[in-house]
C-alpha cells in the first residue's frame, strides 16, 4: 500500500473538476444540475487548497478554504432562491425555455 | 485526514447538512419530476455530448500534465515541519491565525452570509392574499374607542350593529 502523496490529492481535484465541466455541458435541461456541478468546482478548488496547505505546512490554504466555503454556501442559496422566484413567474426552468433576453 | 480534521468535519456539515437539504427542498418545491426522463433522450442535446466530453478531457489531461511534470523540492514536503509537533490541534492553529492575521476577512465573509440571508428572504418572500395574519402594530395601537362603543339602547328596540 503507497502512501497517498500530494498528487493523489491534485488527481483527485482533478477529476472532481472535470466532472463539473462535463455536468454543465451534458446537461443542457435543468438548470439546478449546473448549479451543482458549479459546486463540484468549487469543492474541486478546496480539495487542491487542503492538500497544497497540509503539504507544504502553511494554514493559509485551510483559511482561504473557509472562505471559499462560505462564498459557495451564499452563492447555492441565492442560485435556489432565483430559480424558486423565476418558476414561480414563468412556470419552468428548463434551461432551453430560458429564453427571453434573446442574446 | 491528513492533519485537516477541523476542515473535513465542516465539509461534511456544511455539504450534508446545509447545501444537499437546501437542493433537496428546492427539487421538492419545484414540480421537476416529469422533465427527468428525457434528459438524455432528445435529438438536439445529443450533439453537446462530444462537445463537453472532449473540452473536459482536454482540462483533465491538462491538470494531470501539471502533477505530473512538476518538480518539487523533496524536503518540501516534510511532513514533520508542519504543525504536528506543536502538540496543538488543527481547529486550534487555525483559529489562531483566523481570528488575529484574517479577522477582517473573516468578518466580511459573515457580511456576505448576512446580505445572502437577506437576498435569498427577500428574493422569495411572497405577500399571500387573503390570509388571517396576526398585525402586532394594529394589536398595539388599538384604543378603546375603536373596540367600544356606549350607546343608549331604547326600549323594545334593541341595538343594530352595522357589522
Amino acid at each position: 500500500m503507497t502512501e497517498i502523496g500530494l498528487g493523489h490529492y491534485l488527481t483527485l481535484g482533478a477529476v472532481i473538476f472535470s466532472i463539473g465541466i462535463i455536468g454543465i455541458f451534458l446537461n443542457r435541461k435543468n438548470i439546478i444540475v449546473i448549479l451543482m456541478s458549479i459546486e463540484l468546482i468549487l469543492l474541486a478548488v478546496n480539495i487542491n487548497l487542503v492538500a497544497f496547505s497540509i503539504f507544504l505546512g502553511d494554514l493559509t490554504g485551510q483559511v482561504f478554504t473557509l472562505f471559499i466555503l462560505t462564498v459557495a454556501a451564499a452563492e447555492a442559496a441565492i442560485g435556489l432562491a432565483i430559480i424558486v422566484v423565476y418558476y414561480r413567474n414563468s412556470g419552468t426552468i428548463r434551461v432551453e425555455e430560458i429564453d427571453k433576453l434573446k442574446g | 485526514m491528513i492533519g485537516a480534521e477541523f476542515l473535513g468535519m465542516i465539509m461534511l456539515i456544511v455539504y450534508v447538512g446545509a447545501v444537499a437539504v437546501l437542493f433537496l427542498f428546492v427539487v421538492m418545491m419545484l414540480n421537476v419530476a416529469q422533465q427527468k426522463n428525457q434528459w438524455f433522450a432528445s435529438e438536439e442535446n445529443s450533439k453537446h455530448i462530444p462537445v463537453g466530453l472532449i473540452i473536459s478531457t482536454i482540462i483533465f489531461f491538462e491538470l494531470i500534465i501539471v502533477i505530473g511534470g512538476w518538480k518539487y523540492k523533496p524536503d518540501l514536503f516534510d511532513l514533520n515541519n508542519s504543525m504536528d509537533n506543536l502538540n496543538i490541534s488543527n481547529t486550534h492553529s487555525i483559529g489562531q491565525i483566523l481570528y488575529t492575521d484574517y479577522i477582517h476577512v473573516f468578518q466580511i465573509s459573515g457580511m456576505i452570509l448576512l446580505v445572502a440571508m437577506i437576498g435569498a428572504i427577500v428574493l422569495t418572500f411572497r405577500k399571500r392574499e387573503g390570509v388571517k395574519k396576526q398585525s402586532y402594530i394594529n394589536q398595539i395601537s388599538r384604543e378603546r374607542s375603536d373596540g367600544v362603543e356606549v350607546l343608549d339602547v331604547e326600549t323594545n328596540k334593541g341595538v343594530k350593529i352595522d357589522d
